[in-house]
């Protein structure tokens, strides 16, 4: 073995090093947030809010972006919200030791990690080509899809929480469990439960391949589901990529707008489950 | 928790009055509820795997097998192959877990070993923001930051010296784009050292102190501990962390559409510009009419990716087995 020295001074260097990365990790999230407010901020005009999208050059906005964003995020959470907390109330209490609990537990955690770009496909094959054209019905549908594996895994996390004597207390008083789910378990799980529909919908939020095959986008004003529907992340796709220098800039103000959103809703989140836990 | 004696129970509390159990009629109701929610997920993933399949069927049976290792991708002659976005998805995943390892095993020695208590939680929650930040935001930050740097800075070097080199030089032939298979792998490890580093943490914190102490009372350093306790003791998982952030990187598609230089072209270089499967269908799909032979062979390559995250993540998730079973 090497002399005490030695191992010390590899113990040092390499405490160093590591301590090195956890600062060369926090400086890249810096970085990007620099490069996102430094270009960003200066293309955030008010316009940007009230100005629908427009050729390059006329002062056009992002609001039906924005909106078009919001309401497939608030269909993608009216779909996938219910059916995430009742996956995951049943694999925290009826699944739980049943093959069908294992395996639902098992192809959450796949569709969790699976791409996204996949979901736009599949919604494409499924919604797109039968009902005859991209919409944003599809759009709010793939993105449900994305909600509810986050939905289930921490519904599924946080009632786990919940002490058994609990749930064993409600039912001793005769309590049917329908009863002892929604007013016992839910209950004492609301603040978590809440916070897996957060992070739901700051995943959603950001999510632009699944709607390049499903809402695809619209350049003009639209809140009408059954037609194609503006996103602000496609918005953002179709900009940055453009030669059209006010066009990047608005793409900038976007991209500033959805990954302050994001991150808020995410740090929002992790305070509440710090409190729970 | 079964239902049927919940009811029992319910129905023998209020023998007299002879009223109905108040779950007679909603419990069957609500566990139906919950198991059909269960089922749903799982028919969702056939049906995922079903429409996949069958939209690529076409491509199938026109190319057949042969789709599966064919370079080509010629949209004039309708000649389509997966070869080159199979190859494009591997080698920068594979390059994307090549960097990300050594960064998540030092971040995890900080966040567990080093750190002051205090310190732990807000820079944890700081490296694993890096997970939340969009796909398409790494692309943009991708494109307009970082390839021009790896353009101006890093390319020429490398190319100068290290491209004379017999064998490896072929890793860095080329001209000095900036974008290209490096460039995406480097993005793409940024992106999934917050998913290894968390599961790291998670799997270290799960060493029982007392193999830890008992190390450091034989005069170990915090770094053998490390290497020689802590390490071995989670390996399993970790295994299945760096799975994880394989399959995550296998799928990703932004921020890869930004800056692998999507070019249908094979090639050894790191620096040439290739494209992944997520890629290509991102791109391409706006120039494939439906009933296309491109659209089904999109779909295709959308099954193949489909296929190669699902053995990834079941590995990984094989190997964690963090949860509940």
């Amino acid at each position: 073995m090497a002399s005490l020295a030695a191992r010390r001074a590899k113990d040092t260097a390499i405490k160093a090093i590591s301590t090195g990365f956890a600062i060369f990790a926090i400086f890249l999230l810096a970085w990007i947030l620099w490069t996102l407010v430094a270009r960003g901020l200066p293309a955030l005009r008010l316009t940007v809010f009230t100005n629908v999208t427009m050729p390059p050059g006329q002062n056009g906005g992002l609001l039906n972006a924005i909106v078009g964003s919001l309401i497939q995020i608030g269909l993608a959470l009216v779909i996938g919200g219910p059916i995430g907390l009742l996956c995951g109330t049943f694999l925290a209490e009826n699944g739980k030791g049943t093959k069908i609990g294992s395996a639902a537990r098992f192809v959450n955690d796949i569709l969790l990690s699976a791409p996204s770009i996949l979901v736009g496909l599949f919604i494409y094959q499924l919604l797109v080509i039968p009902f005859g054209g991209f919409s944003g019905w599809a759009g709010g549908i793939a993105l449900a899809i994305l909600v509810i594996p986050v939905v289930v895994r921490t519904t599924e996390d946080m009632l786990n929480l919940v002490p058994v004597g609990l749930r064993e207390a409600a039912f001793a008083l005769g309590a049917p469990q329908w009863k002892v789910v929604m007013l016992v378990t839910w209950r004492a799980a609301q603040a978590g439960i809440v916070t897996g529909i957060l992070l739901a919908v700051a995943r959603a939020a950001g999510e632009t391949a699944p709607l390049l095959f499903t809402s695809l986008g619209n350049n003009s004003w639209s809140v009408d589901l059954s037609r194609p529907m503006a996103s602000l992340p496609i918005a953002i796709y179709q900009y940055a990529g453009s030669p059209f220098d006010d066009w990047v800039a608005l793409a900038w103000a976007g991209a500033l707008l959805i990954t302050v959103g994001v991150l808020l809703l995410n740090i929002m989140s992790r305070l509440v489950l710090a409190r729970m836990k | 928790m079964d239902a049927t004696i919940t009811t029992a129970k319910a129905g023998a509390l209020t023998p007299i009055d002879q009223a109905k159990p108040t779950g007679a009629v909603a419990d069957p109701i609500f566990v139906g509820a919950l198991w059909a929610s269960g089922i749903f997920v799982l028919v969702l993933l056939g049906l995922i795997i079903a429409q996949l399949f069958e939209g690529g069927l076409p491509a199938l049976r026109h190319f057949g097998i042969d789709f599966l290792w064919s370079a080509a991708w010629n949209p004039v002659t309708e000649n389509y192959g997966a070869l080159v976005m199979i190859y494009g998805t591997l080698f920068s995943a594979v390059i994307a877990v090549i960097f990300a390892l050594p960064l998540s095993f030092g971040i995890a020695f900080f966040l567990t070993e080093i750190a002051p208590q205090a310190l732990r939680r807000p820079i944890g929650v700081a490296v694993q923001l890096l997970a939340a930040v969009p796909s398409i935001i790494y692309g943009m930050w991708g494109f307009f930051v970082i390839v021009p740097l790896i353009a101006a800075y890093v390319q020429p070097p490398l190319i100068d010296w290290l491209s004379p080199i017999p064998v490896i030089g072929a890793l860095f032939m080329g001209p000095p784009l900036g974008s290209g298979m490096l460039t995406a792998g480097l993005i793409l490890a940024v992106m999934i050292i917050p998913f290894i580093t968390a599961m790291f943490v998670e799997t270290l914190e799960s060493v029982p102190p007392m193999l830890k102490e008992s190390a450091y009372g034989v005069g170990a350093t915090t770094y053998e501990v490390y290497k020689n306790v802590s390490i071995p003791y989670g390996k399993t998982a970790m295994v299945g962390a760096v799975m994880l952030g394989l399959g995550r990187a296998l799928g990703e598609t932004m921020a890869v559409t930004f800056v692998i230089g999507n070019a249908t072209r094979l090639s050894a270089s790191l620096f040439a510009p290739g494209a992944t499967i997520a890629s290509t269908i991102a791109n391409e799909f706006p120039e494939a009419a439906i009933g296309s032979l491109k659209l089904t062979s999109l779909l295709q390559l959308g099954f193949i990716l489909f296929v190669i995250s699902f053995i990834v993540l079941a590995l990984s998730r094989a190997l964690v087995r963090s949860r509940l079973d």
